[in-house]
């Protein structure tokens, strides 16, 4: 397990450095002047040298990367330009509040996805199995915005159950349960396209297990379909669900932005947008290296638990 | 007589496919006796292991009907019961082994799980009774430090194992009738040796009868009493294994023996006349059967005209030995005259 692991977080250390290197360098591809923006039309020549001298712009831009990495290891991750607040104080609460949103939706995927999968597997060709995967191909590719903004019109606006926006009622905030009722429509929005995948995915793999050997020979020793679908052939097909289940995570860190814009839910997705309209760098960097960070994390995790799930590789991981 | 233990009377298995309807077992009639040994042969898509399935109703695809017949398993037909009705059978009284050793455990689940999961099923034990039962079975089929293997994982044992694991669940409930469908052809040669004793001794020790369906006329030779011989989804020709075997009336089963390779003939030992292998012309037929007359009639080199527009007829011989032939059924009629003359 240790070498597996180390192994592991090496790869790890070297997806986020190319991350970072990544965005770093397509920020300088990005038109405009940090000074510029940071000092206003009026600024004259003189005032924006001086503050391109003071961030260190005007360095090559491989000291500015390193100077960057540097600030990295030491947790620091400079102030951001717009506010004149450290970038981890800004970026971390986000972070959270995105992370509940993404928890919200993925909650959503495994409850709604995996079932309608199995379902659809052990009725193939089926009017259920045939209207569930158009609906999920449908889900699949409907844009993000677009259903959130139906979500709103319809669940908030018309018939008013939930509340359009936000993460707390601003007049009257109620805690856990106010929040919850926030997190219905922008999680469930923002679950459609991966429980669609998900659905998908566990109906193929299903409908593989179900056609295994062992299935066979458990049905000819009298064990009962309940059984074998959803003890035997749900545990075989788990590692591949797992797998995708990993890989829909970073879409969904990913897709919130959307949502999160639409919803103004106040997370890393919605202040990435506000920064970089504002080109605001520091926080920039910041959030697309934690929203790495959190996809790397938990793809690793998948894969442990991938791993451990099967007696097979078990071993090779203990 | 006592009433046999399985009944098959007429059986027609078909699956529906885009060239019409494949009649997969077609009019299947035989007995298994208590603690009898029944070998069924054929080539691929003859119909055996489609026979095998039909007995237990496992037959899985939502194309296969069976469109005819009565299984009767102790007097009671099983083509009447519920399906929660059979799934008491299966396992309990009636189980199955299938060819592919190597996948047939859930790869998953430990032996012992595997084992408790089918004898809490039908016998009704947990815990400890339920242990004490699967660690039984595995003795019964001779595997090896038992109590460690409770704990294994299919993966940790050889092929060899693994059917025995099989046997194993197939026989912890102690069934009447084991349908084995190829169950070694997964396995090295020694160690199908190993599993058709292994079968034989079970037999005999427990008196469970088998059905053996194979391809391999040596293992019906070592281990049956009688044998049925499948083409195109009907049995061509059934007996006791001696008669069928010595003096085989049916031109495939001629055929059939013919291409068994014999080690110690005068020839091949002396290494002079290398004799090729006896084959039958052609393949097998989709067992369509657009026609009447006999199915084999295009591989077979003793065809006449009638075989190819009538249906042949049932021709009996000694002690009980029948074959489907219009040729058989002439030489008997003129061995009748001559006799009569």
């Amino acid at each position: 397990m240790a070498g597996y692991l180390l192994r592991r977080l090496g790869g790890m250390v070297l997806v986020l450095l190319g991350v970072s290197l990544l965005v770093f360098l397509i920020m300088q591809l990005v038109p405009g002047d940090p000074a510029r923006t940071l000092l206003g039309p009026t600024a004259t020549a003189e005032a924006i040298a001086a503050v391109r001298q003071d961030l260190g712009l005007n360095q090559p831009l491989v000291n500015q990367y390193l100077d960057y990495l540097g600030g990295l290891l030491r947790g620091d991750l400079n102030n951001s330009l717009v506010m004149a607040q450290p970038v981890t104080e800004i970026v971390f609460p986000k972070l959270g509040n995105t992370i509940i949103l993404a928890a919200g939706a993925l909650v959503i995927c495994l409850v709604v996805g995996v079932p309608l999968g199995v379902l659809a597997a052990t009725r193939q060709y089926s009017l259920f199995d045939r209207g569930a995967m158009f609906l999920s191909l449908a889900g699949a590719s409907v844009p993000v915005y677009w259903a959130a903004l139906v979500a709103i019109s319809i669940f908030a606006l018309q018939l008013g159950w939930l509340p359009t926006s936000g993460m707390y009622d601003v007049r009257n905030p109620g805690g856990f349960g106010d929040l919850l009722l926030h997190l219905v429509l922008p999680a469930a929005t923002a679950a459609v396209v991966p429980t669609a995948v998900i659905a998908r995915l566990t109906r193929s793999v299903m409908v593989e297990a179900l056609q295994q050997d062992h299935i066979r020979m458990l049905r000819a020793n009298g064990v009962s379909e309940r059984q074998i679908v959803w003890r035997h052939a749900l545990r075989n097909a788990l590692p591949p669900i797992v797998n995708i289940v990993g890989l829909q995570v970073g879409y969904l860190l990913g897709g919130v932005i959307f949502i999160e814009v639409v919803f103004s839910w106040p997370g890393l997705g919605g202040q990435l947008y506000t920064s970089i309209t504002a080109n605001d760098m520091p926080i920039i960097q910041a959030g697309v290296l934690f929203i790495a960070v959190v996809f790397v994390v938990v793809n690793l995790v998948a894969d442990i638990v991938v791993a451990l799930l099967d007696p097979r590789t078990r071993e090779a991981v203990r | 007589m006592e009433a046999p233990l399985l009944r098959v009377e007429g059986l027609q298995t078909h699956f529906a496919s885009e060239l019409g309807t494949i009649k997969a077992v077609d009019g299947v009639t035989f007995d298994v006796p208590r603690g009898g040994v029944l070998g069924m042969v054929g080539e691929s898509g003859s119909g055996k292991s489609v026979t095998g399935l039909s007995i237990l109703r496992l037959l899985g695809s939502r194309n296969a009907t069976i469109a005819g017949g009565r299984i009767l398993f102790k007097g009671e037909d099983l083509l009447q019961k519920s399906e929660a009705e059979m799934r008491q059978i299966r396992g309990g009284s009636i189980s199955m082994v299938f060819q592919n050793a190597m996948t047939s455990l859930d790869p998953f689940f430990r032996i012992g799980d595997q084992l408790a999961e089918v004898i809490k099923l039908h016998q009704g034990l947990r815990g400890k009774a339920a242990r004490d039962r699967a660690l039984h079975a595995l003795e019964l089929v001779r595997i090896p430090d038992p109590v460690a293997k409770l704990k294994s994982y299919p993966h940790q044992l050889s092929g060899g194992q693994r059917q025995r694991v099989v046997i194993a669940l197939a026989l912890a409930c102690e069934p009447d009738l084991l349908i084995a469908d190829e169950p070694t052809t997964a396995l090295d040669a020694t160690v199908q040796k190993q599993i058709i004793d292994l079968l034989l001794d079970i037999n005999r020790e427990l008196g469970t009868a088998i059905v053996m369906i194979t391809h391999d006329m040596g293992v019906v030779a070592h281990m049956c009493q009688t044998v049925a011989v499948m083409y195109a989804g009907r049995i061509v020709e059934h007996g006791a294994v001696e008669d069928v075997l010595r003096s085989p009336e049916h031109p495939y089963t001629r055929g059939l023996m013919a291409s068994v390779p014999r080690l110690h003939t005068e020839a091949s030992a002396a290494g002079r006349t290398r004799q090729r292998l006896y084959q039958i012309g052609g393949s097998a037929p989709l067992p369509l059967r657009l026609t009447d007359g006999c199915a084999f009639a295009p591989r077979c080199p003793e065809v006449g005209p009638e075989c190819w527009t009538v249906d042949p007829p049932t021709v009996g011989f000694r002690d009980g030995q029948e074959a489907v032939c219009h040729r058989r059924a002439e030489e008997t009629v003129e061995e009748d005259l001559r006799v009569r003359a």
